[in-house]
């Protein structure tokens, strides 16, 4: 089971810190990924940006996540030499990220 | 009837027909808002500014009022409302008159905003806590000489204040994204700046729209599955008296506006959403409600909204050395293996030319390395684009890298190719510096020049 077949997402950039809302498809995924999609796995998957921190923010309202990742940009869009400097890719980049469990 | 809004320019370098695109196809528009800068957008008018005093604003703001001057004459009363001023909002003011008043419509009011640069403010006062750098706490005592510009992000009132005097056109220059929205609202409707529940609504549908054709079908997940996307409809936020509104596009246009292009938006460049900080109001997300209003049409309501902050927040930028970064093609058998030999042996060829390169990245793009691997291909990759990113304190040593790429077409494997685009330009680098600046020393003037 993969993320994308849950939730669609958008990522991009304030300073040096990059922000992914993740957005479940179902009430039924909203739940799942509460409970699974977590602060720490979302760290441990990204962990080769060198965030400094990931916080998650659960809007139910919409049945989505914010997860910010603070400093993954590493001096920001401006300053940093990936491709990809203003984290717009991590979106589809979370996507891929697989569970385990079955919902 | 609700207050028709549009957006037609999400950033420096969006669709330059857009604005004109978009009153053609809405003409009922009540105001059309252009969002031209981005956190350091500043740095870029500041070396032109260096150049030219006259200039430092988003010159392509002067071809699009040119392009709209058709429409005014044909009666279309919508009114603009921009952050083209960038550091000039004078001159960029000036600029636009003077292409009304050659094409007739000398009687066109300009109005400009201007008290967001604070570069002095910050200059004279390097040790105040304020001025750190609000994500690593650094003091501005350690850029204090390469500060380039700093910009306070001002709100809605002065634009609100600016629409009051009659103007046809208020030119801002750095101004919180979402503003240019409740500007225009808060002087339709004659809100009090304490009426945080239609600021907070008004900031949403302003946000929803500050990025153009992001919340009608850009950057979607799901961007295969739109009909159409040519020509994806730029965004109408129709906000009620309320603060509520309606995120639409103009009929008989490309791309989409659904629960998921608004959700998606929403989402988008936020940090709590129980917190969404402006100058007008703290905004939360979480009581917000999304309903299906037609084709192409979503409401959002229930926005919630505290007081702001005393301070403002700041966009500062510094002078960071220089960078430079250069692509190749290679085509043929072990393509990614030869990417990265050719990355090692260049950076190994400029540092045997006397230059350790203080910060150095390759990527083998295709491979997955644009993810940093998160995403890898599992097969044999035939091409792959090899692209190596420098950057240095030292001009010179940026400059040599740019003149070793080259070599590799006849001294790298067989199958290099791609490097038509000749010798990568070295690039000043600006360092984004975040800060902020209390309320009350930032002098906020809204003016009509003559």
């Amino acid at each position: 089971m993969t993320l994308k077949e849950l939730a669609y997402a958008r990522s991009g950039d304030k300073g040096s810190n990059v922000n992914i809302g993740v957005i479940a498809y179902t009430r039924e995924d909203y739940f799942f990924l509460k409970e699974h999609l977590t602060e720490q796995k979302v760290a441990h998957y990204f962990s080769r940006l060198g965030c400094r921190q990931v916080r998650r923010f659960d809007l139910p309202n919409l049945l989505a996540f914010n997860f910010v990742l603070y400093g993954a940009l590493q001096g920001g869009g401006s300053v940093s030499l990936r491709t990809d400097a203003q984290g717009k890719a991590l979106g589809q980049a979370i996507l891929q990220m697989s569970f385990e469990v079955e919902p | 009837m609700a207050l028709r809004i549009g957006n037609a320019q999400g950033f420096w370098g969006d669709q330059i027909d857009a604005p004109a695109t978009l009153v053609r196809q809405a003409r009922d528009l009540d105001y059309l808002t252009l969002d031209y800068l981005s956190e350091v957008s500043m740095s870029i008018m500041a070396i032109q500014q260096e150049k030219d005093s006259a200039s430092g604003y988003a010159r392509d703001f002067v071809g699009v009022v040119q392009s709209l001057i058709p429409y005014w004459k044909q009666g279309s009363k919508f009114r603009v409302i921009t952050n083209a001023g960038g550091l000039n909002p004078e001159g960029c003011a000036n600029a636009c008159l003077d292409v009304l008043r050659k094409s007739g419509l000398s009687g066109k009011i300009v109005a400009v905003v201007m008290g967001d640069n604070v570069l002095n403010c910050l200059q004279s006062d390097v040790s105040n806590a304020l001025y750190c750098n609000m994500e690593t706490g650094e003091s501005l005592r350690n850029i204090e000489g390469r500060l380039t510009t700093a910009t306070a992000y001002l709100g809605a009132k002065p634009i609100a204040e600016a629409l009051a005097l009659g103007a046809d056109m208020v030119i801002t220059g750095r101004c919180a994204d979402p503003s240019l929205t409740v500007g225009a609202c808060g002087f339709h409707y004659g809100w009090k700046w304490d009426s945080y529940r239609q600021l907070a609504g008004a900031t949403i549908a302003g946000h929803l729209i500050e990025c153009g054709t992001q919340v009608t079908g850009g950057v979607s997940t799901n961007w295969l599955q739109l009909e159409r996307r040519t020509s994806i409809g730029f965004p109408i936020a129709e906000v009620e008296e309320d603060g509520s509104c309606v995120i639409t596009k103009p009929s008989d246009t490309d791309g989409a506006v659904n629960e998921q292009t608004v959700k998606e938006q929403l989402l988008y460049e936020i940090e709590d959403p129980g917190n969404y900080r402006s100058p007008d109001v703290n905004v939360s997300f979480l009581s917000l409600k999304l309903q299906e209003d037609g084709r192409d049409r979503m409401r959002i309501a229930g926005a919630e909204g505290i007081a702001p902050g005393e301070n403002l927040k700041v966009s500062a930028t510094y002078r960071d050395g220089y960078r430079a970064d250069g692509l190749l093609t290679l085509v043929g058998d072990d393509a990614e293996r030869k990417a990265r030999l050719c990355g090692e042996v260049l950076l190994e060829r400029v540092r045997s030319a006397g230059f350790e390169l203080e910060q150095t990245l390759v990527e083998c793009l295709g491979s997955g390395d644009a993810v940093l691997g998160l995403m890898r291909s599992s097969c044999d990759l035939k091409e792959c684009v090899l692209r190596v990113a420098v950057r240095d304190s030292r001009r010179q040593a940026v400059d040599r890298f740019t003149k070793e790429l080259a070599s590799l077409v006849t001294s790298g494997p067989q199958g290099v190719t791609g490097y038509t685009t000749g010798r990568p330009k070295v690039r000043p680098v600006f360092g984004f510096w975040p800060c902020l600046i209390p309320k009350s020393i930032v002098q906020t003037i809204v003016k009509v020049p003559s």
